[in-house]
């Protein structure tokens, strides 16, 4: 690693004067606590001690170079990795109180209960009405015009109500890349989770959309605890309220996120943010 | 709640089904292979490979027949490989987007899962009627023509594999296609495409249906390409069917010839395909 | 300053020439194959079809006495075996190439795999004799007893299952041949189902829903078109299967209501019946039987090619 020399002031990122980390808005209480992490691939130790409590109402937005392990941890916040073999946690993640790691949890109604969205858009196929409905409808009860009413509340949250109101029986696939993403924000948003996550969701997105799936998380941020894993820093300022900075499987700072764009504590955030490596 | 666990429980039905279908397949399987095993053994002896096919109640061996399945195998195969490579090579190199390509590359799929009693009819018509009398020609081939598709097929996807930048860097040199297929990318191809020769073998020293109204079969010696011939599969089909038991051993014995040759041949093919992916693996 | 020999670069063109029309020739020559099949099976089959007309189609009457043919029997055995062989292999291949794709532990999946493609090399003669000496007689004595008592008396659909249990007949060869397309099956779908992008899956489940919810839901949409053209594929081949259909039926040129019934089917009429055909109207009839298969094989195997490449050609553009 090159040894650092502390750049000019002027030459650090400007935090834009109206992101959300300005306005005073209040987070909730304690959502999610996570407390020694450890993620293993095979015997290859990927997360290293994780301790945090991330807000419930909240916006965090997780950074750091490829690799880091932010994809990892985001998938251990719904046990994504017990899909595949050769993966485990180890530690304690409690989500409302309740330890999610534990023997005894239902994984499928975790992953009920947190969303995800994915990097690249992923709408099933089947028409956008039953793209929203289809969460709605494994659990059961909502059915007729209450599902209907879901549906339009979720589509309007997700910032693309108007833009799809006169083909909700066209299939999903047939949206612009865009469009499909919020249609998957939608999906994820139907079910009312407690915790919104979203890996990268705008990577594969032009700048038009991205700026719209960037306004519809600011209004969902009233409602939800949400986590957002980014390589755009730009975005990660605009966006969150707290940003948690990763590097090399070690979270390795975590704080307002006005403080650690203009004045991290840890030299390596410092490195990062300011492009001397990434 | 009772939602989700009868959520659960439907997936746990349906789960459990496919667990017990995967588990009938392979005891079927199994099943096959044991009844050949125990049946074929006991025919087994030297005699299958010393002496000939016996008249009814008589004691006898495989000679003619294997001798007939091998000399009509590896006809078909000569006659019908090139075909299939040629063919293969046309449609990698040369028609690559052409109406025609599409049509010979529908066509090809078509007959590769195609009754290969057919096969047996055509040649029938324009071979034996001809001819006037039953060959080992004949059968030879329909089987070649059986051969044909999967040559074909194996030949075009394997040429396609070869990575573009040597067809480009051979072009580059000023070389005609016939040179760069010939001197790049045959060799670049060569295991895949001997993958689809074993694979073609496989396919055609099995088939019984062409062969019973093309090479008929022969009770004794031959090797006159210009008469019926003995072949395995129709002796098989002859004898198992008989009332008598010597022939019934004989069959089941032949019968285990040929799956484990086919099943050799098999495994052979697959190896070498697992061989030439690991190979392009490391970066050659 | 690169010298090109004038004479060198001549031959090579020629070359060039001669191997380019090999090439087409051969390609060419397929196209005459498909061609000439048809044609000769028509030719074949003229002096039935001109003696008998369209009532060859509708005739069951098969007496090689008095030269009467008809392929009504064989034409309703080659469908009603299919049928059966379809009903059995195709829940069962989905089955295994759901367990091969979502159950099975990773150390398994390569050994039962190939074992499945192992099956799919058996030539099928190898399934008839077994199908003979050792399905048919446990048929005949366990399954076949039991279906007449229990489902013989159900109204409705108890005519299928009368009649003294002979082991051998149409329900018997629909077995087999269902075991015998099964490998063919769960390979072609488990293919299918390995081409679904994980991140898709993962949507499904990262909504919380169950194995088999992501699976109907998600990934059987999604590859409806290769599971289709796969089905089909697999029908086409039990259509025209011989050999593992043969040993068992029972070669009888009657249409019985009962499944336990022996019957007959186009290719093994044919396969059993062609080396003894007397007379140019028997023969010709056999022919015109092979005729009839070539169009229904054909026609199904098309399509079902049809929606196959439709299939890859989407793939690409797909997610």
């Amino acid at each position: 690693m090159i040894p650092s020399i502390k750049p000019p002031k002027h030459l650090k990122m400007r935090v834009p004067q109206t992101s959300a980390a300005e306005t005073s808005l209040q987070s909730g209480p304690p959502k999610i606590e996570i407390r020694g992490l450890n993620f293993y691939y095979g015997d290859m130790r990927s997360l290293h001690d994780i301790n945090m409590t991330l807000a419930d109402r909240s916006i965090t937005a997780f950074i750091g170079p490829s690799g880091c392990g932010k994809s990892t941890l985001l998938r251990v916040l719904n046990r994504m990795y017990a899909l595949y073999p050769n993966q485990r946690a180890e530690g304690e993640v409690l989500i409302g109180g309740r330890d999610i790691l534990g023997p005894t949890v239902d994984v499928a109604e975790l992953r009920y209960r947190v969303g995800m969205v994915f990097q690249k858009p992923t709408p099933f196929p089947m028409s956008v009405f039953d793209n929203v409905a289809f969460g709605l409808r494994l659990a059961g009860g909502v059915r007729g015009a209450d599902l209907k009413i879901r549906v339009e509340s979720a589509l309007r949250d997700a910032a693309i109500w108007d833009e799809v109101k006169d083909k909700l029986h066209a299939d999903g696939r047939s949206l612009s890349g865009g469009q499909q993403q919020r249609l998957c924000v939608a999906r994820a948003i139907a079910v009312q989770p407690d915790v919104l996550l979203l890996d990268e969701p705008t990577a594969a997105l032009d700048p038009i959309s991205t700026l719209r799936v960037e306004e519809t998380l600011q209004a969902l941020r009233e409602k939800y605890c949400i986590v957002v894993v980014t390589h755009n820093l730009q975005q990660a300022a605009r966006v969150s309220n707290v940003t948690g900075f990763m590097f090399m499987g070690e979270l390795v700072e975590i704080g307002p996120s006005n403080q650690i764009f203009t004045s991290p504590q840890d030299r390596r955030t410092d490195d990062y943010i300011t492009g001397r490596f990434g | 709640m009772n939602r989700r666990a009868l959520r659960k429980a439907k997936n746990g039905v349906f789960l459990a089904l496919s667990l017990i279908a995967t588990m009938t397949g392979l005891a079927c399987l199994a099943a096959i292979l044991w009844t050949l095993l125990s049946h074929g053994l006991a025919g087994m002896s030297w005699h299958l490979f010393t002496a000939m096919t016996p008249p009814p109640g008589g004691q006898g061996g495989l000679l003619n027949a294997l001798y007939g399945s091998a000399v009509m195998t590896l006809l078909g195969i000569l006659i019908g490989s090139p075909i299939g490579v040629l063919a293969g090579t046309y449609l990698a190199e040369y028609g690559r987007k052409s109406r025609l390509s599409t049509a010979i590359r529908f066509i090809n799929d078509v007959l590769l899962s195609a009754p290969s009693i057919i096969i047996g009819l055509f040649i029938y018509e324009i071979v034996v009627v001809r001819m006037g009398h039953f060959s080992a020609i004949a059968g030879a081939l329909s089987l070649a023509v059986l051969a044909i598709p999967v040559t074909l097929r194996t030949t075009e996807d394997m040429l396609n594999l070869v990575p573009i930048g040597m067809k480009d860097s051979s072009a580059a040199l000023g070389a005609y296609p016939w040179r760069t297929t010939i001197s790049v990318l045959y060799p670049a191809a060569r295991s895949g495409i001997v993958t689809g020769l074993l694979l073609a073998i496989a396919r055609i020293s099995g088939e019984t249906a062409p062969l019973l109204f093309t090479a008929l079969n022969n009770q004794f010696w031959s090797t006159n390409l210009n008469a019926p011939m003995a072949n395995l599969p129709v002796v098989i089909f002859q004898f198992a069917l008989s009332p008598y038991k010597d022939w019934q051993d004989l069959a089941w014995a032949g019968a285990l010839i040929i799956t484990v040759s086919i099943l050799v041949l098999s495994i052979s093919a697959r190896v070498l395909l697992a061989l030439l992916q690991s190979g392009r693996g490391s970066g050659r | 300053m690169a010298i090109i020999n004038p004479r060198h670069a001549a031959k090579q063109l020629i070359y060039e020439r001669v191997f380019r029309s090999a090439t087409l020739s051969a390609a060419i020559l397929v196209l005459l194959i498909l061609g000439g099949v048809a044609v000769s099976l028509m030719r074949g089959a003229w002096p039935a079809l001109k003696g008998f007309g369209f009532s060859f189609v509708t005739r069951e009457i098969w007496n090689p006495v008095t030269d009467q043919f008809g392929a009504l029997a064989p034409i309703y055995g080659t469908v009603v075996t299919s049928a059966i062989a379809m009903l059995l292999a195709v829940p069962a291949g989905f089955g295994i190439a759901l367990f091969l794709t979502e159950l099975c532990p990773p150390l398994l999946k390569r050994p039962i795999g190939v074992a499945v493609e192992l099956l799919a090399a058996v030539p099928s003669i190898i399934f008839g004799i077994w199908g003979l000496f050792v399905l048919a007689p446990v048929l005949q004595r366990h399954v076949q007893p039991w279906l007449i008592a229990h489902l013989g008396v159900v109204p409705g659909i108890g005519h299928l299952f009368k009649g003294p249990p002979f082991g051998i007949g149409v329900l018997t060869a629909g077995v087999v041949l269902a075991i015998m397309v099964l490998p063919f099956i769960a390979a072609t779908m488990r293919d299918v189902f390995d081409t679904v992008p994980p991140m898709l899956k993962e949507s499904g489940y990262g909504l919380g829903a169950t194995t088999w919810e992501v699976m109907w839901n998600v990934v059987v949409p999604h590859s409806r078109v290769g599971i289709v053209g796969g089905v089909m594929l697999g029908l086409g081949r039990a259509l025209g299967e011989t050999m593992a259909v043969t040993f068992v039926i029972g070669n009888a040129h009657r249409i019985s209501s009962s499944l336990l019934a022996p019957g007959t089917t186009i290719s093994s009429a044919i396969a059993n019946e062609f080396t003894e055909a007397v007379g140019d109207l028997y023969t010709s009839s056999l022919i015109a039987l092979g005729l009839l298969l070539f169009l229904i094989t054909f026609t199904v195997i098309a399509a079902a090619q049809a929606m196959l490449r439709r299939l890859e050609r989407r793939g690409g553009a797909a997610l």
